[in-house]
C-alpha cells in the first residue's frame, strides 16, 4: 500500500510540470508587448514599452521565461488583479473559503441523492422509479444552469422573497466586519457558530440555498448515471445470485452489490468535485456569490491575465490532486488495484 | 458499421423517448434551415445574424402580435434571436466536434500506430491537458484570444479532444495487429497509407458516434460562455447571450415580480430543448455501445 501510494506520489511533480508549462504556454501565445503592459501602470510608460519587455525579459527563450515564472509562483508571487484591486493569492484568500462553503454545501447532496437515486433506479430497472430518475439526470445535464439559475431566482427571490443572491445579508455584513467577530476559517456558516452568530448563520444559509440546489440538479446527473450502470452491470453477476439462492435478504444483497459497485463511483465523485470547483463559474456569477468563479469571470472579461491565470493553476492543482486521492481511495478500497 | 446502424434503429424504434429526441432534433434542423422564411431579415441589414431592434427602450416587452416572443432589454427581438441562434448553435456545434474530432484522430491515431516514447509523449500531454478542468481551460483559451465565437469554438475544441484521442488510441492498439494491415505491409504500403487508408477508417466508428452525440454538451458549453460575455458580439443571434441581455430585469417590474419571465425562459427553453434533443439520442446510442448493459 504504501509503495503504491508513493509510486502515485511520484508521479505529481511531472503532472504539474506539465499544467503548468501548458498554462504558461498558453499565455506566451500573448504578445510580448500585450504581457508588458501587465507592467504598466500609467500611461507615460507607453513610451518606454520596450524597456519594460527588455526589463522582465519578455522575449527571453521560453525556459527561462517559464523557469523564472515557476520561482514567483513558488515564492507566492502570483502578480496583481487589477479585477480583484488587490494581490491574486490575497484575492485567492479572499474568494476561495466562499466557493468551498458552496461547493461542499453542494457536493454533500449530489453524492447522497446521487448514489441513492442510481442504486434505486438499477434495483427497481425499468419501473417507475427508474423513469423518474433517469427523467432527474437527462433534465438535469441538459439545463442550462444560468437559465435555471435565473428562474429559481425570480420565483424564490422575486415572487417569495425567501433565498436572496449574494453571500449574505446587509445586517450580516455589519456583523461579520465587527471587530467582535473572529473570522477562524472564512467559511461563514462555520465562523457564525463559532461565534455563536445564530442569525448569521441562518443568513448565510438562506443565501446559499438556490446556488447550492443549482449546482446539486446540474452536476448530479453524471453520478445517478454511473451508480446506476454500475450496479446494474455488479447485480447481474453470479455472486449475487448465489447470495439470492441463500435466501439473503434484498437488502443484503443490494448491500453486498452496492460495495463493489464502487470503484466507478469514486472515479467521478473526486471529478465532480473539482468539476463543481470549475462550474461555480457561471452558478456564482447568477447569484451574484462573491467566489473565486464570479471574479475569474469577471477577470476574464477585462483580460486579467494574472486572475485568470491563477484560478486556473489553483483549480488545475486541485484537479490533479483530487485524482491522486480516487487512485488513492480505489487501492482502500479494492485490493486488486493495490496488489497489480 | 452498418449492422450497427441496424440495431441503432431497431433501439430507437423501442424507445419513446429516442424517438422523441430525433424529433426535436429534426423540429431544430427545419428551422435552422428556413430562418430567412420564419423569421425575415430587415431588407437592408448587412448580416441577417444580427438581431432588429425595435426601439431603444431599456425596458424589456412582453411577447405581443408583433414580437411573439416578446423583446429583450434594449428591444432586440426574441422570436428573430431564437430562430437565427438556431442555426448559431449548429454551426458551433459542427465546428466544435469537427475540430476536436480532427485532433483527436490524428493524436490518438499516430500514438496508437507508432507506440514507444512517441506514445508515451502523446498520451501524456492529452493526460495533462485533461488535468485541467475544462470551463476554466476554456476561459483561460478566450482570455488570451479574446472574446468572439470563433475563440469559443477554438477553446471548446481544445478542451473536447483529449477523451477522442485516448478512444482512437484504444481501437488503434488493436486494429494494427489485425491481418489485413500484415497484408496491406506486405504489399509494400508506407506507414501513412496503412494508417490513413486501413488502421484509422477501421477504429474510428465509435469515436465518431461519441463526438456527434456530444454537439448537445458543447452547444450548452458555448451557451455558457456566450452568457458570461465571453462569446457572441453584443446583438448576434445566440442563445446565450439573449439570456443575459435581460438580466437585469429577472426580479421584474414593482407589484409584478414575473413580469419578464419571458427574457430567461423562452431562449432557456430554446437550449433546453436543442441539448435535450442530443441527449435523448445519446442515452439511447449509448446503451447499444455498452455492452456491459445488453
Amino acid at each position: 500500500m504504501a509503495k503504491f501510494v508513493l509510486k502515485r506520489l511520484a508521479m505529481l511533480p511531472l503532472v504539474l510540470a506539465g499544467v503548468t508549462m501548458l498554462l504558461f504556454g498558453l499565455f506566451q501565445t500573448l504578445s510580448p508587448e500585450s504581457r508588458a503592459s501587465l507592467y504598466i501602470k500609467d500611461p507615460r510608460q507607453l513610451s518606454s514599452l520596450e524597456a519594460v519587455i527588455r526589463e522582465h525579459g519578455l522575449r527571453d527563450p521560453f525556459h527561462k521565461q517559464y523557469l523564472r515564472w515557476l520561482r514567483k509562483v513558488a515564492r507566492g508571487d502570483l502578480g496583481y488583479s487589477e479585477t480583484a484591486k488587490m494581490p491574486v493569492t490575497e484575492a485567492v484568500r479572499a474568494f476561495f473559503p466562499a466557493t468551498i462553503e458552496l461547493s461542499v454545501l453542494a457536493f454533500i447532496p449530489i453524492m447522497v441523492l446521487g448514489v441513492w437515486l442510481g442504486t434505486l433506479s438499477a434495483v427497481h430497472k425499468d419501473k417507475l422509479v427508474d423513469q423518474l430518475s433517469r427523467f432527474i439526470s437527462i433534465t438535469g445535464y441538459s439545463l442550462p444552469s444560468f437559465a435555471l439559475g435565473l428562474i429559481l431566482l425570480m420565483v424564490f427571490y422575486g415572487v417569495l422573497n425567501l433565498f436572496p443572491p449574494g453571500r449574505y445579508s446587509l445586517e450580516s455584513d455589519i456583523v461579520v466586519h465587527d471587530a467582535a467577530f473572529n473570522a477562524f476559517t472564512g467559511l461563514i456558516l462555520l465562523d457564525s457558530l463559532l461565534n455563536g452568530e445564530w442569525a448569521l448563520f441562518v443568513d448565510a444559509l438562506r443565501h446559499l440555498v438556490l446556488p447550492a440546489a443549482t449546482l446539486t440538479y446540474i452536476t448530479m446527473a453524471l453520478l445517478v448515471r454511473v451508480t446506476r450502470s454500475s450496479m446494474l452491470e455488479e447485480l447481474g453477476k453470479d455472486y449475487v445470485r448465489t447470495a439470492r439462492a441463500k435466501g439473503l435478504s434484498e437488502a443484503a444483497v443490494i448491500a453486498h452489490a452496492r460495495r463493489n459497485a464502487w470503484i466507478p463511483v469514486i472515479t467521478i465523485a473526486s471529478i465532480l468535485f473539482v468539476q463543481l470547483l470549475g462550474g461555480v463559474l457561471i452558478t456564482e456569477t447568477v447569484f451574484a456569490y462573491p467566489g473565486i468563479g464570479r471574479w475569474v469571470a469577471q477577470a476574464a472579461l477585462q483580460l486579467d491575465v494574472p486572475a485568470v491565470m491563477g484560478v486556473a493553476l489553483l483549480t488545475s492543482s486541485l484537479f490533479v490532486l483530487g485524482n491522486l486521492a480516487a487512485d488513492i481511495l480505489y487501492a482502500v478500497v479494492d485490493p486488486r488495484i493495490r496488489f497489480k | 458499421m452498418r449492422d450497427a446502424l441496424k440495431a441503432a434503429w431497431k433501439n430507437l424504434r423501442r424507445k419513446p423517448l429516442s424517438l422523441a429526441g430525433l424529433g426535436l432534433l429534426a423540429s431544430f434542423g427545419f428551422i435552422a434551415a428556413a430562418a430567412p422564411l420564419l423569421a425575415r431579415p430587415a431588407p437592408n441589414s448587412r448580416d441577417p445574424y444580427l438581431i432588429p431592434q425595435d426601439g431603444y427602450s431599456s425596458d424589456p416587452r412582453r411577447p405581443d402580435a408583433r414580437h411573439w416572443f416578446g423583446t429583450t432589454e434594449q428591444q432586440y427581438d426574441l422570436y428573430y434571436g431564437i430562430v437565427w441562434g438556431t442555426r448559431t448553435a449548429l454551426s458551433i456545434g459542427v465546428k466544435v466536434v469537427f475540430v476536436s474530432l480532427a485532433v483527436g484522430i490524428l493524436v490518438g491515431g499516430l500514438a496508437g500506430f507508432y507506440g514507444g516514447w512517441f506514445d508515451e509523449l502523446l498520451m501524456r500531454l492529452t493526460d495533462v491537458v485533461m488535468a485541467l478542468p475544462s470551463v476554466i481551460l476554456a476561459v483561460v483559451v478566450v482570455t488570451v484570444r479574446g472574446p468572439g465565437l470563433d475563440n469559443v469554438v477554438l477553446a471548446l475544441a481544445a478542451v473536447s479532444w483529449p477523451s477522442y484521442a485516448r478512444l482512437v488510441r484504444g481501437d488503434v492498439l488493436t486494429v494494427k495487429e489485425r491481418e489485413f494491415v500484415l497484408a496491406a505491409r506486405a504489399l509494400g504500403a508506407g506507414d501513412m497509407r496503412i494508417l490513413f487508408r486501413h488502421v484509422i477508417p477501421n477504429s474510428i466508428y465509435p469515436v465518431l458516434v461519441v463526438a456527434s452525440l456530444n454537439t448537445g454538451a458543447v452547444v450548452l458549453s458555448a451557451a455558457a460562455l456566450s452568457f458570461l460575455g465571453l462569446g457572441a458580439p453584443v446583438g448576434y443571434a445566440d442563445w446565450g447571450q439573449l439570456i443575459s441581455m435581460s438580466r437585469n430585469w429577472i426580479l421584474g417590474a414593482s407589484g409584478s415580480p414575473l413580469a419578464y419571465w419571458h427574457t430567461v425562459v423562452i431562449p432557456g427553453t430554446a437550449i433546453f430543448l436543442f441539448v435535450l434533443g442530443w441527449n435523448l439520442l445519446g442515452d439511447a446510442f449509448r446503451d447499444i455501445l455498452d455492452p456491459r448493459q445488453r
